[in-house]
């Protein structure tokens, strides 16, 4: 319970100051810091293989995504410090989120969940290869083309036009 | 309260605090990065009830996730080189100002 | 095999950390023993830093046809009598010591400008987490710090964060260079990353297990009692080994992929505002990355601690490791020595047109080696090998088209 409470507080921590700072490279790394306090969470948990997926695309690819986007889209060094934003967007912001927190919450304490299982499921790597080999062989060849549509549309996407040599 | 319970509140609150950034903020990295904190959200769910809910086969709580965070890194590729198009057009990305369709 | 197994030497560093734990209760033994097994890798490969650094030093100046450092000696040593004739200077063996002690008394420069926290975090981060790495390499029979079920996705993602540090480098500089050099440098990790995760993919499938101890013991007999089953020793095996030193060269920054530190173009690279002890630490962990590396490439292609002849196998297995490790980075000390820098489009080139797409080809040609199973070997071998060289020599000749052969013109 111990571990739960610290890994808990590492990820609502970094979560809530990255949304607040106005530096947005410290966002951007506490962000990554979230992320990796989410893969603790997962090992907690005991699925090794979420974690150390978790690890290599969050704070291996999409955290270098975000912080070349941020890097990409400034003028200068002091370009970064966002303008803050308007009070009653924030105050609108924070009671929906605050709102849907608490319903939420509510009802994740008002339903009977029953007993919950002490030991943690056994899965080997073998076995997961196998599941995704075998029965979800179907999802596992959509993501594959997800994703190279994605990284093609990216590039499209991204690459200057041909036409603005601006 | 039982570890499930603290698990699913701690992935509502999470969720709370990407849906308050995604409102809030109107800078575009950092309303797709409040968007990436609620998909985490639901995945810290799925691992959580496959840890903690009701057996069933062991290993679909993770195929959930895994297929989840292949579908987050698209999503946050294709996210970020839209960014960098609308920087490209309008010079910042203050989402209130990009609001033409046509380049 | 059975002999060799509990032979003294072989069991020797388990029955000594054994001998040092079990006086403790359980739960605390096992956090003794964990600790013991840092502590191990801490000091074992921070003077194998230490060492290689005089190595490397020595061999450049080998290659560059100069002595290197030949004068540093340790105090004292001039009155032992068969040291007598080196006058003190032991052929400079004390140089690592003095630029240890240099390096921890030189100021720490902060520039004022710089990120503080992020000027501090970084170094710190970089050594912790080519740290990690080294927790899942099987150096012995047995002597693996931690035995994970998927510790070779565990090995890439300790390393994968070593990018976060590098941008943490240049950004909290506020130098331009250093900048400059930490974009230039996270270009060439990602690009590289993608080889050298793809090269050893088929030897996951083929071991078909993602624990480093289960390849290294799907590794561990021989053809016919005399060819070693390591996977070098397989065209696919052999294709992927290259790749993989190729991107592993890329990965620690080293010369011919060196980059982000041209001393010549970028003063220093993302490292030009640091000085002193954070210096050294930023030096400690590349080494230590490249060493963690070639850990690695020992044990997913070059059969880990295996001898390589049966008759072989009274040496104990970590000895087996260090020689085969040794050899690798005497390789890359070779290198640095021998090859001119690229060009950054090169570098580039050279990954996503040249590497990715044959590490792919690879892939395939794995499946037809799994596939044809129950061909003679020899059929087996040189099929598989038509399949990745006829790619190799193809992509190749049509990169190079019109800039090789090159042609030599002297000077009068």
């Amino acid at each position: 319970m111990i571990a739960f409470a610290v890994i808990a507080l590492l990820i609502l921590a970094s979560a809530s100051l990255a949304m607040c700072l106005r530096n947005l490279v410290h966002s951007v790394l506490l962000l990554v810091a979230n992320w990796a306090g989410i893969a603790v969470f997962y090992l907690w948990a005991g699925a090794e293989f979420v974690a150390f997926a978790q690890l290599l695309v969050y704070v291996g690819a999409v955290s270098m995504l975000s912080l070349f986007a941020v890097l990409l889209t400034r003028r200068s060094f002091h370009d970064l410090d966002i303008i803050p934003e308007s009070v009653s967007r924030a105050t609108w912001a924070l009671l929906t989120a605050g709102a849907v927190a608490g319903v939420l919450i509510g009802t994740i304490l008002g339903s009977p969940f029953g007993n919950v299982t002490e030991a943690a499921p056994a899965v080997s790597m073998r076995q997961l290869g196998e599941e995704l080999a075998g029965t979800h062989v179907a999802g596992l060849l959509v993501v594959g083309i997800i994703l190279t549509v994605a990284l093609l549309g990216g590039v499209v996407i991204a690459s200057k036009d041909k036409e603005d040599k601006s | 309260m039982n570890p499930l319970q603290l698990c699913l509140i701690l992935s509502s609150l999470l969720f709370a605090v990407g849906l308050a950034a995604a409102l809030a903020r109107t800078h575009a990295i950092l309303v797709l990065l409040g968007v990436e904190l609620m998909l985490n959200a639901a995945n810290l769910n799925f691992i959580a009830f496959w840890r903690y809910g009701p057996p069933a086969s062991p290993a679909d709580g993770i195929m959930f996730v895994v297929f989840s965070i292949a579908v987050a890194a698209a999503e946050a590729a294709v996210g970020l080189a839209l960014i960098i198009a609308v920087y490209r057009h309008q010079k910042n990305i203050r989402l209130q100002e990009a609001n033409r369709l046509k380049g | 095999m059975s002999a060799t197994n509990d032979a003294f030497l072989e069991t020797f560093p388990v029955t000594l950390r054994d001998a040092a734990t079990n006086w403790l209760p359980a739960p605390w033994n096992w956090l003794a023993q964990g600790l013991i097994a840092v502590v191990a890798v801490l000091a074992i490969f921070g003077s194998l830093f230490a060492i290689l650094t005089l190595v490397e030093r020595k061999a450049l100046g080998r290659v560059q046809n100069r002595p290197g450092p030949n004068r540093t000696g340790l105090p004292y040593t001039a009155r032992l009598p068969w040291l007598k004739f080196t006058e003190g200077k032991i052929f400079g063996l004390g140089q690592p010591m003095a630029d240890g002690i240099k390096m921890l008394t030189k100021e720490d420069i902060v520039p004022r400008e710089a990120d503080q926290v992020l000027h501090f975090i970084a170094p710190v981060a970089m050594l912790a987490m080519s740290l990690m790495t080294f927790a899942v390499i099987p150096f012995g029979r047995n002597l693996v710090p931690v035995e994970l079920d998927a510790s070779v996705l565990y090995f890439f993602a300790a390393g994968a964060a070593t990018e976060l540090a590098v941008f943490m480098a240049g950004w909290g500089s506020r130098n331009k260079f250093a900048l400059l050099a930490a974009m230039r440098a996270l270009a060439q990790l990602i690009s590289y990353e993608l080889p050298l995760i793809l090269s050893f993919v088929p030897v996951v499938m083929i071991a078909g297990s993602l624990s480093t101890v289960g390849i290294v013991a799907a590794q561990s007999s021989w053809h016919w009692g005399f060819i070693p089953h390591w996977y070098v020793l397989t065209p696919w095996g052999f294709a992927g080994f290259l790749i993989f030193m190729v991107s592993a060269l890329a990965e620690s920054n080293r010369s011919p992929f060196d980059l982000p530190e041209a001393e010549s173009e970028l003063i220093a690279g993302h490292l030009t505002e640091y000085s002193g002890f954070k210096y050294a630490l930023f030096f400690m962990a590349e080494y230590l990355g490249m060493t963690a590396l070639s850990g690695m490439a020992v044990t997913l292609f070059l059969g880990g601690w295996n001898a390589p002849l049966p008759f072989l196998q009274f040496i104990p297995s970590y000895v087996w490791f260090a020689v085969k490790l040794l050899t690798l980075l005497m390789g890359f000390i070779w290198i640095r020595a021998t090859l001119p820098r690229l060009r950054m489009d090169q570098l580039m080139h050279l990954s996503w047109k040249f590497l990715v797409p044959l590490c792919l080809v690879n892939l395939a040609n794995t499946t037809v080696w799994h596939l044809t199973a129950s061909l003679p070997l020899a059929v087996r071998w040189l099929l598989c090998a038509v399949i990745i060289v006829a790619p190799f020599t193809l992509i190749g000749r049509s990169l190079t088209k019109g800039v090789a052969p090159r042609t030599y013109r002297y000077a009068e």
